[in-house]
């Protein structure tokens, strides 16, 4: 089956693709997107967290086919959509690297776009409420401590410069 | 496989009474974990996407007719005043990610004894909107459960939406999981106060082969509170009637062991959130008050 | 060579050791650029998939590829029949199968592999295979393993170990015997026994194994791969594929998480098999479901402990038997049983000990490497009878353990003498020292419940009603490097170079990164070490020697190491070069002790002698390659367990605040602080996640993870995310870590590995806490809510 997508602002075809196939698939392996992540396939960890039509959800769980004449954002459109110049980072990513929030980064890109829409819908979100929100999405690395950390700073930084924007 | 796309749901209709077997999908949050893990292979997928009248819901005066496909997240934001337990319930399904996707009309289809809508839908009164080609029926969710993950639909039939009472007082949902956040029920136990029939229903989730209602423990808590006159004066509920209500509770259980849960703490569990949903609900019924907040 | 400078650590160079630079990858991994072994594709490439056992232990009767071969789009199916080689492998013994060989000894062990165009063309070609298995009983635990005429899995073992075991279902054992255990017991005011039990954890890393094998022109393959050490994984791998090594050139791709979970093969040499059958790159993904099958886990354990104690708190003697299941294959196991035997006892000094632990073989999953290898299962038993111990005697569970803590000089049951800190006691004083979480922090200003601050979260199951707090402490040992005299060495190769005029450093190690970040601390090293600001780290690959395993807590001491001894050489040769070019031009380039900083050639006065750039223009880059050593070790005597055995060891104490759901059985963990001596920190960003991480899967062993193996059948129960549960974000308590930073003199830099020993203590520690809420013993974890509400399954 033909699939006809926009992917973080650009209309994308895939030819010959499996009924079964997930929209993780078609982004990781037809698309050449493999940003978003294939850590379980069973939307219990959230590393593959696109949005589609906006909202946050597990590319692993919608079939290719839901996804035609839709719009996805994946972890590789974060920058450009929060208008970030070439080669410069959004300022949750930028946050992510500062706070060490990274580690094996398996879980990142899924967090990253979980943040994001967080952030987007309450720019000053408390602990409790950055925790609900970010409970979709399993990190074995970091204890979550340092991506609460992160999550702040992006908030901090984006009140800060965000007064003229 | 093939993969049809509807865009109306007469279409829909039309394409599953064409392929009987073919699996309905919309959320995706229950079927495409099959595929993925290579459980199921049907030979149609029946995308539900483009419907979107499955996307909305309407005020049918005592009821909510939800569409199927509403997501939780939307039943967590905008019903949560008609629809409280099933709000509550929404809460506690998977991540945030699943209930942008996942629905009650999905949560029926799969009929998991785990589904978190069951026990919610169960306690405040709901019907099924069941059609095919061949027609509509509404099958009252008590008879929607035949089994396990088996449902009272007919090989052509579609869920098209579910018609929940409103809440005329409190509801409560609990659930038991064994993680604070993403954890399929260990049980669950609903609550709804019904004060315009002075009843008060339940519904248990994952200790029986289906959701079930706890009906000797409702019939014995209706007549109890009957009898202390408490709907009149507002009293608590005398703890002698809370505990004897969470005992029949506990016992309308046939859970089995598991490897989430072993069957006694299932039935231990529902017995002590029958017992707190109920002081709850009452104390939200006696003050006007909540006692969680639904951040 | 010239003599280590101890202010090196704090001279000038930005982003040098101690700082906390960020990592090198962290942009690429922000954006989704950075390549996953998952995210390789090559053009043409085919998917490989693999047949794995619907049983624990049968006998295969026929296997017929036929028809699945037969599929189209299907390229090669393989099955032991068609192995060019050695048909096994292993870290430890080769006794592993590539490919079933006529028995699978345990569930999902791989029987064939399918090589297709697409995955879903080699799931439906691996269903048409044809396999017929006459089902044979199952060992799953130490009675049935060793019960007269069980069914051996290993009948004509002739590993070393083969010749000292009990019984040839026992892997390995190791007593430790020290003083007299029954004078000690005669003289003994309090004595406490009991019987502890630690399910199986699995490594959950985030990434599943996946590989990209390519295949060469020269009959050689190239393999991309994830992994934890990617010269065993060679050492393994060539032999499979009748190849020699040269031939069979491995690449580090992106690591998503290891934990000790890629310490063995999965399927790398599946990958090159399918490869140079089809003459075709193949890629291998596993998914989650598979991944609980890939991978070996950590070992569950039973163990029996007895403590006793004069009537001043001294800890008289300790008694012990670790029983670990190894599962149907060796892999790590007998390293794992010389760690629970020599660390049996914990942080603490005793003279009388008697110990002995064991692996047994089973048809169970293979357990091998897991963070805390061996160390976490006894510290889980110890640290609860030292609880019990205290509780007899009266005493404060932390004094009592401060009183019989080790430090520096104490004798180890092995009779090994700990040269270095062991502040156990200060750790221990430090957690406890640290304020309280307020109480009842559930609820809100309105007088409401905020269901996030309480167990059972956003499932509604408490508002305040039956919870209970807790608090306990624990403490732990953990060894840093490989032990037992095993040789353990990385490789370095340094270069400096003058590009543009400025001074770079190339660093070039075949470390794996798996996410621990021993990409930021070796860059910091060689910028601490030449003094230069720009380091550049290249790929790992088999092309350079050995850096030895991720593992172990020693990936910064030794290849650390050895990056440091590979500057040391290229800045001697530097500074020859600067007194080539310039010694005649000042006096001290002969006399002053000289140093690179900032880019320059400094005097240890401060004085600039030359910029670095200026001594290299013109030259050939300066470079040097060094393998290093830390000090040996020596096996543990196989009566005795006497030996000096291991390398350093680190110490983590942690204390748990709980709150408990006493009637519906549920925790929350309110916070978890840990202390921990880390010699050094290179890093303190990467310090500190290091401990939360280690600190979380400590968490999790305490409270939900268990891979649940049937012991009737020793089939899995619950190979997916949906039922083997790790902690969420909601699950994860503040975690406040105080990092203590006592020189071990031995080590570089004076550091200490770091990223295991908290996982050690956090469990005990939790444990300890919802015992102190609940009153109940709990001598298992994980626990469950049955353990807590008496509503167990009866066993």
């Amino acid at each position: 089956m033909r699939v006809n997508v926009t992917v973080n602002g650009r209309p994308r075809q895939a030819d010959d693709v499996w009924e079964g196939e997930s929209l993780l698939y078609l982004l990781r392996e037809r698309l050449g997107l493999p940003g978003s992540k294939n850590a379980c396939e069973q939307g219990e960890c959230g590393s593959c967290t696109v949005r589609l039509d906006g909202v946050p959800v597990c590319a692993c769980l919608v079939a290719a086919g839901q996804a035609h004449g839709r719009d996805v954002v994946t972890v590789e459109g974060l920058a450009a959509r929060a208008g970030a110049a070439e080669g410069h980072l959004s300022p949750v990513q930028q946050a992510f690297v500062d706070a060490g929030a990274v580690q094996c980064g398996f879980c990142t890109p899924g967090l990253l776009v979980a943040a994001d829409d967080l952030l987007e819908r309450d720019p000053d979100p408390s602990d409790a409420d950055i925790r609900e929100a970010l409970s979709g999405n399993l990190c074995r690395c970091t204890g979550y401590e340092k991506i609460l950390d992160a999550v702040r700073l992006a908030a901090a930084r984006t009140a800060r410069s965000g007064q003229g924007a | 496989m093939d993969f049809l796309r509807p865009a109306r749901w007469e279409e829909a209709l039309a394409a599953k009474a064409e392929h009987p077997a073919a699996v309905p999908i919309a959320g995706g949050t229950d079927v495409m974990v099959e595929i993925n893990f290579d459980h199921r292979r049907p030979s149609h997928l029946l995308d539900l996407t483009r419907v979107t009248e499955l996307y909305t819901w309407q005020d049918a005066g005592d009821r909510v007719r939800l569409g199927a496909a509403v997501p939780y997240a939307r039943v967590i934001e905008r019903l949560a005043g008609e629809l409280p337990g099933l709000a509550l319930a929404a809460r506690t399904v998977g991540s945030p990610q699943i209930r942008n996707r996942g629905s009650v009309g999905g949560n029926l289809g799969a009929a998991s004894p785990a589904g978190d809508s069951h026990p919610a839908l169960l306690a405040a009164g709901a019907e099924v909107e069941a059609e095919s080609v061949r027609g509509t029926r509404l099958i009252p969710v008590e008879e929607f459960y035949t089994g396990v993950k088996r449902n009272a639909l007919a090989p052509d039939e579609l869920i098209r939406a579910v018609h929940v009472r409103k809440a005329t007082g409190p509801q409560q949902f609990s659930k038991v999981g064994t993680r604070n956040a993403m954890v399929i029920a260990v049980c669950a136990f609903a609550l709804a106060l019904h004060p315009d029939t002075r009843t008060v229903r339940t519904g248990i989730g994952s200790a029986a082969p289906t959701p079930v209602r706890a009906r000797t423990a409702e019939d014995f808590l209706n007549a109890a509170l009957a009898e202390a006159r408490c709907w009149d004066t507002g009293a608590p509920v005398p703890p002698a009637v809370a505990a004897e209500f969470a005992r029949l509770a506990s016992a309308a259980c046939r859970p089995i062991d598991d490897v989430r849960g072993s069957a006694a703490y299932r039935r231990h569990a529902v017995g002590v959130m029958a017992r707190r949903t109920l002081a709850w609900a009452w104390e939200q019924h006696t003050t006007g008050e909540g006692t969680a907040r639904c951040a | 060579m010239r003599p280590t400078r101890t202010d090196l650590t704090q001279q000038s160079t930005r982003g040098g050791i101690g700082a906390s630079t960020l990592r090198p990858d962290g942009g690429l991994k922000v954006t989704g650029e950075f390549a996953y072994a998952s995210d390789l594709w090559h053009e043409d490439m085919l998917w490989g998939h693999t047949l794995r056992s619907p049983h624990a232990h049968a006998r295969i009767v026929s296997l017929d590829t036929a028809e699945a071969l037969a599929t189209p789009g299907v390229h090669a199916v393989l099955t032991h029949a068609d192995l060019p080689a050695a048909t096994r492998y292993g870290l430890e013994v080769q006794d592993a199968p590539v490919l079933a060989d006529g028995v699978v000894r345990h569930h999902g062990e791989p029987v064939a592999l399918v090589a297709a165009d697409h995955p879903e063309t080699a799931r439906r070609a691996a269903a048409k295979i044809k396999a017929v298995y006459e089902q044979l009983p199952v060992v799953t635990d130490e009675k049935s393993a060793t019960a007269p005429g069980a069914p051996l899995l290993h009948p004509a073992r002739a590993d070393k170990h083969a010749p000292h075991v009990p019984h040839p279902n026992v892997v390995h054992c190791q007593p430790v015997v020290r003083g007299d255990v029954e004078a000690a017991r005669a003289r003994a005011h309090a004595v406490v026994t009991g019987d502890y039990e630690v399910g199986m954890q699995d490594q959950a890393f985030l990434g599943p194994e996946s590989g990209l094998a390519v295949p060469a022109e020269d009959g050689g393959v190239d393999l991309y791969i994830a992994t934890q050490w990617l010269h065993a994984d060679l050492r393994q791998i060539a032999p499979v594929l009748g190849l020699p090594e040269d031939k069979v050139r491995m690449t580090l791709s992106g690591v998503g998480g290891a934990f000790g979970g890629r310490e063995d093969l999965s399927m790398q040499a599946h990958a090159c098999l399918l490869a140079l059958r089809t003459g075709r790159p193949v890629k291998m993904v596993y998914n989650r479901f598979e991944s609980f099958f890939g991978h070996v886990h950590r070992h569950p354990a039973r163990l029996h402990y007895e403590h006793g104690a004069d009537r001043d708190g001294g800890l008289l003697f300790v008694r012990c038997r670790i029983v670990l299941d190894g599962g149907a294959y060796t892999s790590s196991s007998p390293s794992v049983v010389g760690n629970a035997a020599s660390l049996a006892v914990g942080p603490y000094a005793c003279d009388n000990v008697d110990v002995e632990a064991l692996a047994l073989y089973t048809n169970n999953p293979p357990c091998g490497a897991m963070r805390g290898f061996g160390a976490v299962q006894a510290c889980f038993a110890y640290e609860a009878q030292m609880d019990r111990l205290a509780a007899e005697l009266g005493l404060d569970p932390v004094e009592f353990r401060r009183r019989n803590a080790v430090s520096q000089g104490s004798v180890m049951p092995t009779g090994q003498v700990i040269d270095a800190p062991a502040p156990v006691a200060e750790l221990l004083r430090r957690v406890k020292a640290l304020p309280l979480p307020p109480e009842r922090q559930w609820e809100t200003a309105g007088g409401s419940a905020d269901l996030r601050a309480l167990p059972g979260g956003v499932s509604n199951t408490s508002h305040g009603e039956g919870v209970v707090r807790g608090v306990g402490y624990a403490v732990g040992i953990k060894n840093v490097g490989f032990s037992e005299g095993f040789d353990d060495y990385s490789t370095a190769r340094v270069r400096l170079e003058s590009v543009a005029g400025e001074p770079v450093a190339t660093v070039r190690t075949a470390m794996a990164e798996v996410g621990q970040g021993g990409v930021t601390v070796h860059a910091q090293i060689a910028r601490t070490e030449l003094g230069v600001a720009e380091v550049t780290l290249q790929p790992a690959d088999t092309r350079m020697g050995s850096a030895g395993s991720t593992s172990a807590s020693r990936q910064t001491y030794v290849t650390g190491g050895a990056i440091k001894a590979a500057c040391e050489a290229v800045r001697e040769r530097v500074l020859e070069l600067g007194r080539a070019k310039f010694g005649t031009y000042h006096p001290a380039w002969a006399t002053a002790e000289l140093l690179l900083e900032g880019g320059k050639i400094v005097t240890d006065g401060g004085e600039v002698l030359a910029g670095l750039a200026d001594v290299l223009d013109g030259e050939e880059p300066v470079e040097a390659e060094r393998v290093w050593r830390h000090r040996p070790t020596e096996p543990f005597d196989l009566r005795s367990g006497q030996g000096q055995g291991h390398v350093q060891y680190s110490f983590a104490a942690h204390r748990a605040v709980v709150e408990v759901d006493t009637e519906l059985g549920l925790v929350k963990v309110v916070e978890l602080a840990c202390a921990q001596d880390v010699g050094k920190a290179l890093n303190p960003l990467s310090v500190v996640g290091q401990i939360h991480g280690a600190t979380t899967q400590g968490l999790g062993l305490a409270v939900m993870e268990e891979i649940a193996v049937d012991p009737a059948t020793g089939l899995v129960r619950n190979p997916s995310f949906t039922d083997y549960l790790i902690p969420t974000v909601l699950d994860t308590p503040a975690m406040p870590v105080d990092i203590l930073e006592l020189a071990d003199a031995h080590a570089p830099y004076g550091l200490r590995g770091v990223g295991e020993a908290p996982t050690l203590s956090a469990t005990p520690a939790v444990v300890a806490a919802v015992r102190q809420a609940t009153g109940l013993p709990l001598r298992r974890v994980p626990l469950r809510p049955e353990h807590l509400t008496g509503t167990d399954v009866p066993a």
